[in-house]
């Protein structure tokens, strides 16, 4: 049942994705409505297919990127249709809803069936996935903020007042909301790395073997604590704050991208 | 009957005249009921504002009720004729006449196409026509109208969203910096007409913090106080320029005031909170090579200039929109109108109670075979008798109402008791699209199956609302 579900949210998000970019582009505000609607819809979709792959996969017990991810995109989700409620601010969806409509089709290409073939695993590891991917959340809304950032910037500097400029937000507002994903995701992924290390020590016996995922991990956590320590006294903000963001997410990525590589599937 | 609209407005008068004709609040009340006195002048509301000066009225014979009220807007001014006014008005009646008061309550007629303050001088003109009884069933329902058809275009086009004067595209652009105004700081480098306006803007805008400077400390002090504001000395400028998020400049110094090293030192100071500076003077008092600085955002003159342009092109693209609307509104009310005509009513009337009667006395001789021809003419015969004494009182009393100041009110009444409301106004008669209803319930208790709501006339409810 999950599958179906999964897909059914896939192809909401697809067309949601498609409608929220057809409204950067527009000035009619409807389509926003459109968009939120079909939006809502697919994360109602999508926490069925979580819960029945949570009880589908009970006895796997072991989290795999395809849960990782799936359970990223959710969340994502969820952020913004709490920050939507809140601030109506409908220009969100055309950055956020994509890039959770990417991680799900990725999610997608991960997705296993058959039970994992790994040693049996301890809930340790659930929350280290859970965790580390609410960390991420908080930053990819830095990096979403950050990227929308820079647009309104641009188009203030070279005073190009477009449609978008006059969707997309105030500037502070934008490096609020920067400011706000990473003072909350910075201590989730901490505990997601400590959390991980205990994992490990379970697992292999050590808490750190500094392989290259867990290298980029802890490079990615020191990017990010500089990110926050430099705002908080040296005035790291505004553009320089959205562009460290920008690069600090793609160290993110990358770092997920070696989880995949080294364990084909399953998070470790 | 006959909605009429005279006046005239900045488009066809200049201020001279608009001026003279103008009815102060004061006089309102007089002036109504002097307009109301005019024999033929059954409803009247009164709009006058500094950019028009609008009579709506309804009437009954069209071009009397334009005399009349061109008489009466004559007389307003002592120093005024009638053949002062007439190359300054404009008349309108009927569909023109609501479509032009859809259009002004729109403020698509406005100086400033999408301004808003036009709605709230109408809802006024039309609080007090309501109070002095001036207005009735008919302007009650299109000034209501009109106010609701504003709303929709206000809420549905883009049409007031954006920035038309200079000093207020600058408080539009620092809305774009800053999400809120009310914790920001703004200082203003000498005090030129513009920058005063635009202060005054983003105070109306929630800025509290002004920090003023003048070469003329004593014209600071004024300004500050003006403007609850710090008056600070001329020569501490560029100290202030790090407090500042929003700074004005608009002096008459032919150089550059503020250079690109102060901005720079300002920012490291302000640990890059952005700051938004607008230089109004010309020539420019703050050096364009600002521009480039991170966070700091410089807009001169010209930038303004043509944000409003831009807006004011915007504007006009959202009023193509709302002249649809206003359109499709017009026809919406026309239709009603229509439907309060005596006449219309009175075949519509006829033909329901023909077809009603023509139904029962056919279903009865069909069963009734064995009648002779003479028994058969005597059955429609008396059928024809007690359909057309059962009408008779409504339809003399429309006719004898049609003139009266309450025909329009009678008339409805009778649409709505008859059921005659989706009727189209002329009545084809014999045809068969008349609405299909069980025979029993017309010759019963046919009335009991109207909805609950239409046995109350409409009028019943404008009066209510008009003495409340």
């Amino acid at each position: 049942m999950s599958s179906v579900f999964f897909m059914l949210t896939m192809g909401l998000y697809f067309v949601s994705t498609v409608c929220y970019l057809a409204y950067l582009l527009r000035r009619a505000e409807t389509l926003s409505k459109v968009s939120l609607g079909i939006t809502a819809v697919g994360f109602a979709t999508h926490t069925v297919a979580l819960v029945a792959r949570m009880t589908d996969t009970a006895q796997a017990q072991l989290p795999t990127f395809h849960e990782a991810l799936s359970f990223f995109s959710w969340m994502l989700i969820l952020v913004f249709l709490a920050v939507e409620f809140r601030r109506q601010l409908h220009v969100l969806g055309s950055f956020i809803v994509p890039l959770a409509l990417v991680s799900l089709v990725t999610a997608a290409a991960f997705r296993s069936d058959e039970a994992s073939s790994l040693q049996p695993v301890f809930k340790t590891l659930w929350v280290h996935v859970t965790l580390s991917m609410l960390g991420t959340v908080g930053f990819a809304v830095a990096f979403v903020a950050g990227v929308m950032y820079l647009i309104q910037d641009g188009l203030l500097k070279s005073k190009r007042f477009n449609v978008l400029y006059a969707k997309l937000p105030a500037l502070d507002y934008l490096d609020h909301l920067n400011q706000q994903s990473i003072v909350m995701g910075f201590p989730l992924l901490t505990l997601g790395i400590i959390s991980g290390a205990f994992s490990a020590e379970i697992v292999r016996g050590t808490y750190v073997n500094w392989n290259p995922e867990q290298t980029w991990a802890m490079v990615t956590w020191g990017f990010y604590f500089a990110v926050l320590v430099g705002r908080l006294t040296i005035g790291w903000r505004a553009k320089r704050a959205a562009y460290l963001t920008i690069i600090g997410f793609a160290g993110v990525i990358l770092t997920l991208i070696g989880v995949v590589l080294k364990s084909h599937g399953s998070v470790s | 009957m006959h909605v009429i609209v005279v006046g005239l407005s900045h488009k066809t008068a200049p201020v001279e005249i608009r001026e003279k004709l103008a009815v102060p609040e004061s006089r309102l009340r007089e002036a109504l009921s002097r307009l109301c006195s005019y024999p033929g002048v059954r409803e009247g509301l009164l709009l006058s504002t500094c950019n028009r000066v609008e009579v709506y009225a309804v009437v009954e014979e069209l071009e009397t009720g334009y005399g009349r009220v061109q008489e009466f807007l004559a007389d307003t001014h002592l120093s005024l004729s009638s053949e002062h006014l007439t190359p300054h008005l404009y008349w309108h009646a009927g569909d023109r006449a609501i479509g032009h008061l859809f259009r002004v309550a729109s403020s698509l007629d406005s100086m400033i196409v999408g301004e808003s303050q036009i709605l709230g001088q109408i809802k006024d003109a039309f609080e007090v026509a309501l109070t002095h009884k001036a207005s009735g069933l008919l302007l009650n329902k299109i000034v209501k109208k009109a106010i609701s058809v504003a709303k929709r275009v206000r809420t549905e086009t883009k049409i007031a969203e954006t920035a038309v004067s200079v000093s207020y595209a600058a408080v539009e652009l620092a809305k774009k910096i800053f999400s809120n105004l009310t914790e920001k700081t703004v200082l203003l480098i000498g005090a030129g007409e513009m920058a005063k306006l635009a202060a005054r803007h983003l105070i109306a805008n929630g800025v509290r913090q002004v920090r003023i400077t003048t070469r003329n400390f004593q014209h600071g002090l004024e300004l500050a106080q003006r403007f609850n504001g710090t008056a600070v000395p001329f020569e501490d400028y560029k100290t202030e320029l790090a407090g500042a998020d929003i700074v004005l400049v608009s002096t008459g110094a032919s150089h550059y005031l503020v250079t690109a090293d102060d901005v720079q030192r300002a920012m490291r100071q302000r640990m890059s909170r952005p700051m938004f500076l607008i230089d109004i003077s010309v020539p420019r008092n703050i050096d364009p090579a600002v521009r480039p600085i991170d966070d700091a955002f410089l807009f001169d003159i010209d930038d303004l200039h043509m944000r409003v342009e831009q807006n004011r092109e915007d504007r006009l693209r959202e009023a193509a929109k709302a002249e649809q609307m206003v359109v499709e509104e017009v026809a919406v009310l026309g239709q009603w109108l229509q439907s309060l005509e005596v006449t219309p009513t009175i075949v519509a009337l006829r033909s329901r109670t023909e077809e009603l009667k023509r139904r029962e006395v056919d279903k009865i001789l069909a069963r009734l075979a064995h009648l002779s021809s003479e028994d058969r003419a005597a059955v429609e015969a008396l059928a024809s008798a007690i359909v057309n004494k059962m009408v008779h009182g409504t339809m003399v009393t429309l006719k004898a109402e049609a003139k009266s100041s309450s025909g329009a009110t009678y008339v409805d009444a009778a649409r709505r008791f008859f059921n005659l409301e989706e009727t189209p106004a002329v009545y084809p008669t014999g045809q068969s699209d008349v609405p299909e209803l069980p025979d029993e319930n017309i010759a019963g208790n046919g009335i009991g199956r109207l909805p609950e709501e239409s046995l109350v006339p409409h009028t019943s409810k404008e009066q209510g609302r008009r003495v409340s």
